[in-house]
């Protein structure tokens, strides 16, 4: 008899208490789905973590946040503590405040690029944020970074990086969107799919633009597939949301923190203390010390109630 | 609650509705609040004025993108009173999340 093979199945994910990013572990359930993803995708799930970081900002300096890129110098020193290391290092976009003048957001994002390379782990993968794409249609990030959206595989899991900023509006467009129903079509509906992007695909707070337009379309194509997680940054703080077939994690900023929309009704950066100044950074925190239980899985992350992010490291040191 | 919007019209302005021009430049829009009565029929006009801009209120179904000489225009029939706020997402710039508007529908 075939076997049916659903989300839960196929792969856990465990994660460490972590305050600088999110640390995702991905493990194949047992022998007898790695070989069903063997055969579907070519290579079978192995036990890897992945690292995503989001919205560094870099060439921000203002009273939200001014320490600069230090909470991003922070988390890149503490990643590298980490045994084993992230095979991956994602990064949901904003990577840099923009400027009006070219000169100075193409230093921003050497800058950018120099503390980003103190990462031990070398696959390192980007998407652009508004303020590093959307003023001149991506062409300084391209110059830096390559495409605004592609795709690969690792260890059997298909990654997307998808592009919602660089038409100025906060939309996929029509043409990427036709991208990713040939890109995704070459994949049966079994394989495990992570798309990072900077923007919520669906409608978190429209009047805060913490939305996208035809992010519905962008579902739409990966309704079908049973496994899909979608990671971004841009709303600087942490966020869960089920929406479909598809997870949506959204990871803390490494700036500054925006407050809950649900109890205030102006966007405004929470204010900077000096007594935590790490205070809500980083990015979201996921799981305990011990890995989770296989009742936890479909890649869904757990915050732990009362984590600061960076800041509980300071105070408690890795896990 | 999203208010039922009786009929939108891209393109042209309807003949019988009233015009209601938006001019939007880095980070503000003018007029920055505008009244519209419920039940009215009404073209909202946005002209971009120095570079790319939006305008969206999805609430009264307004999603505009106005760049110079490429004005874009809605017509809409606004059922539910109320405030809306308005904000430019077609984002131009370090005061763009600054830039809103007021729209009141009596």
């Amino acid at each position: 008899m075939k076997r049916t093979i659903n989300r839960r199945d196929f792969m856990r994910l465990s994660a460490l208490s972590l305050g600088t990013g999110a640390l995702l572990r991905f493990t194949p359930a047992n022998a007898a789905l790695r070989d069903h993803f063997k055969r579907a995708n070519g290579e079978a799930p192995a036990p890897f973590s992945i690292v995503q970081l989001s919205d560094t900002h870099v060439g921000f300096n203002g009273p939200p946040d001014p320490l600069g890129t230090k909470a991003f110098e922070r988390a890149v020193d503490l990643i590298n503590t980490l045994d084993p290391q992230p095979e991956l290092v994602l990064f949901t976009g904003d990577l840099t405040h923009d400027s009006d003048d070219a000169g100075e957001h193409a230093k921003r994002m050497r800058t950018f690029r120099d503390i980003a390379g103190r990462l031990r782990a070398s696959k390192r993968f980007h998407v652009p944020g508004e303020h590093d794409a959307a003023l001149d249609g991506g062409t300084l990030f391209r110059e830096h970074f390559g495409q605004t959206h592609y795709s690969f595989d690792h260890r059997g899991i298909h990654f997307v990086a998808l592009d919602n900023v660089s038409r100025g509006r906060p939309e996929v467009g029509a043409e990427q969107i036709a991208w990713l129903k040939k890109d995704l079509g070459r994949y049966g509906h079994g394989v495990p799919i992570v798309v990072f992007t900077h923007r919520p695909l669906f409608d978190l707070k429209p009047e805060w633009e913490w939305f996208t337009s035809d992010g519905d379309e962008v579902m739409n194509v990966l309704a079908p597939y049973q496994s899909a997680t979608v990671l971004y940054g841009h709303i600087h703080r942490a966020h869960h949301e089920t929406r479909g077939s598809a997870q949506h994690h959204a990871a803390r900023s490494l700036i500054f923190a925006f407050p809950d929309p649900a109890v205030t009704a102006e966007k405004k950066p929470l204010p900077f203390d000096s007594s935590a100044p790490f205070r809500n950074l980083g990015l979201r925190v996921a799981g305990g010390p011990a890995p989770l239980t296989i009742n936890d899985v479909e890649l869904t992350v757990r915050e732990i109630a009362g984590t600061e992010g960076v800041q509980q490291l300071l105070k408690g040191g890795v896990a | 609650m999203i208010a039922f919007i009786l009929s939108l019209v891209m393109g042209m302005a309807a003949p019988d509705a009233r015009v209601v021009e938006i001019h939007a430049k880095r980070f503000s829009f003018t007029p920055d609040a505008v009244t519209l009565k419920r039940g009215e029929r009404v073209t909202i006009r946005l002209i971009g004025d120095d570079r790319a801009h939006g305008l969206l209120i999805k609430p009264l179904g307004i999603d505009l993108d106005a760049s110079p000489n490429a004005p874009h225009e809605i017509t809409i029939v606004p059922a539910q009173p109320g405030t809306y706020p308005a904000i430019c997402d077609h984002y131009c710039g370090m005061g763009h999340g600054g830039m809103k508007m007021t729209f009141i529908v009596e």
